[in-house]
């Protein structure tokens, strides 16, 4: 009856409003040949963006993972005073704009912040370098992992670790051999999130990162200061770097979703 | 760290460990950073904060920022609630495909949706090329905005509706139909009622997230204070302006904005599931 409208209308949608986009992005960055695609891939400073977005993501997500099985843990399997302010804290970076999130680490850790100002004398600085992109990015980032494994803890149950506890394992057994394996997917689906999150954030990392050339520029910073220079080419074909890592991330969500266990979908 | 915890006997281990990285974690990366908004904010005063939100160029920001948010969710509404009709109920070739698409503005660093947009709407784009000679501009300006929010929030809208029609019954469409009920009676009364807390839900958090959109929105929307500016643009702005006092109180307004939003979701949704349930 409607159905080969309501496909026709999902079909148009989908393809002007998010495959064509992306299409052209790689359109644009081949437009002077593939030559010209290489050597702005190749360029100096891309190079050196590309390298700090790898860098501050490898440390953001080892830290995240982390956080985000402690605080899952602690949330499926204990009931503790102030435990729904703790779920709400950590979903909180989800509904925040990305600049009002940079704007809140300025202001506490800039140098004209109290804990900033406190750690100027030994002169450490934590704003305009790697360490302000790796805050900002484990902020927005820090609900991924958490969100993915507590769903999983919730279902389990504690039935098994109980049992563990009973045949005298300890915690880090109990934690290797029965909670890892049930938590493992959760676990990879959170990391991949994480990771492409980590490396494509562009609001809050350009409020702390000083955009210093070659030095403090992540791929997504050099792509808007490589396009307001004018330089289309270079631009799009960073572009395309981050846009084939969006595919790789959609590629490991769908395998993740295939071959893991049943799983809700959401974003 | 005991005060914390209650009653309950905790015969698992890793309290103490959990709790004391879940909590070192959110005072350091979560808690620190808003109270320093919060402390910027103090240090304003109820007199300088309506002062500089009720400048004209904030208001218009607000203004643009929102009404764009608007019209950007009511489009993922309506598709929205198409694509997961479509993504759970038919089988068709290219559905995955479909599928794994809906996800991509998920995927895709915003900065990159931006500088895509434009190369698709601006005079040399493939789309903004057909719609010149109409008169039609999209690039630089309001439009532009929208475009770009509607882009990188329908996800939120598509897989909050997805598994409500998962779990609605086709038998009691059938049935509806058997009873006599035509098309359009049977969207309202029997398939948009069930769907409708869901459907709040996905278009609730599309509004939040158009609402903080930054990256996908700046390239593309011409940035001209008082038209085609957004909030965040006009914060960071500040910031370049060492204005910290007037950035914190734009950010505290759309920050206690997104909040109220997601808290009424919240309650709506509880409310008229309940609803739902007495009236059968």
């Amino acid at each position: 009856m409607a159905k080969p409208i309501l496909i026709a209308l999902a079909l148009a949608f989908l393809g002007v409003m998010v495959l064509m986009p992306v299409v052209a992005i790689f359109d644009r960055a081949f437009a002077d040949g593939a030559g010209a695609y290489l050597a702005a891939i190749r360029d100096p400073e891309t190079v050196a963006a590309i390298r700090l977005t790898v860098i501050a993501a490898l440390i953001v997500v080892p830290i995240n993972i982390v956080f985000g099985v402690a605080a899952a843990w602690l949330v499926a399997r204990y009931r503790f005073w102030g435990r729904r302010v703790l779920l709400i804290l950590i979903e909180l970076p989800f509904a925040m704009s990305p600049i009002v999130a940079g704007l809140c680490f300025l202001l506490i850790y800039g140098a004209y912040g109290p804990v900033g100002a406190a750690l100027e004398p030994y002169g450490i600085q934590l704003m305009f370098n790697l360490i302000g992109i790796v805050l900002v990015s484990l902020f927005v980032t820090c609900p991924f992992v958490m969100r993915e494994i507590l769903p999983v803890l919730q279902v389990t149950g504690e039935d098994e670790e109980r049992a563990a506890l009973t045949l005298g394992a300890n915690g880090w057994q109990i934690f290797r051999h029965v909670v890892l394996p049930n938590i493992s997917w959760g676990l990879a689906y959170g990391t991949v999130l994480t990771m492409a999150r980590a490396m494509g954030e562009f609001g809050a990392v350009s409020v702390v990162s000083g955009a210093i050339r070659g030095r403090t520029m992540t791929l997504p910073l050099q792509i808007e200061l490589m396009y307001n220079d004018y330089n289309a080419t270079g631009a799009f074909a960073a572009a395309t770097v981050l846009a084939g890592l969006a595919f790789v991330t959609l590629i490991l969500r769908g395998a993740l979703n295939r071959f893991g266990p049943q799983r809700e979908a959401h974003p | 760290m005991t005060a914390l915890a209650r009653p309950q006997p905790r015969i698992l281990p890793g309290f103490s460990l959990s709790l004391g990285i879940t909590l070192l974690f959110l005072c350091l990366i979560v808690l620190l950073p808003l109270s320093g908004l919060l402390w910027q904010l103090g240090k304003l005063g109820p007199g300088d904060y309506i002062r500089v939100v009720s400048s004209e160029r904030v208001l218009a920001a607000l203004r643009v920022t929102i009404s764009a948010a608007a019209l950007a969710t009511l489009i993922n509404g309506v598709f929205g609630l198409i694509l997961a009709w479509v993504l759970t109920r038919y089988r068709f070739p290219g559905r995955g495909i479909m599928d794994a698409l809906v996800d991509l503005p998920f995927a895709l660093p915003t900065a990159v949706a931006g500088i895509a947009l434009v190369a698709l709407y601006d005079r040399s784009g493939w789309v903004g090329q057909l719609l010149e000679p109409l008169g039609i501009q999209i690039a630089y300006t309001w439009w532009g905005i929208v475009i770009a929010m509607a882009f990188t929030s329908i996800p939120f809208a598509v897989r909050a509706i997805q598994p409500a029609i998962e779990e609605l019954d086709p038998a009691e469409e059938a049935a509806a139909l058997t009873l006599g009920a035509n098309g359009r009676e049977m969207f309202f009364r029997v398939l948009l009622r069930p769907l409708l807390p869901s459907i709040l839900t996905g278009v609730g958090l599309s509004f939040v997230r158009s609402l903080g959109e930054f990256g996908a929105v700046i390239f593309i929307a011409g940035n001209m204070p008082y038209e085609t500016e957004i909030a965040s643009l006009l914060i960071l702005i500040r910031l370049d302006e060492f204005d910290y006092p007037a950035a914190a109180a734009v950010a505290g307004t759309l920050l206690a904005l997104s909040l109220v939003l997601l808290v009424a979701i919240n309650v709506m949704q509880n409310r008229l599931q309940a609803y739902l349930r007495t009236e059968g």
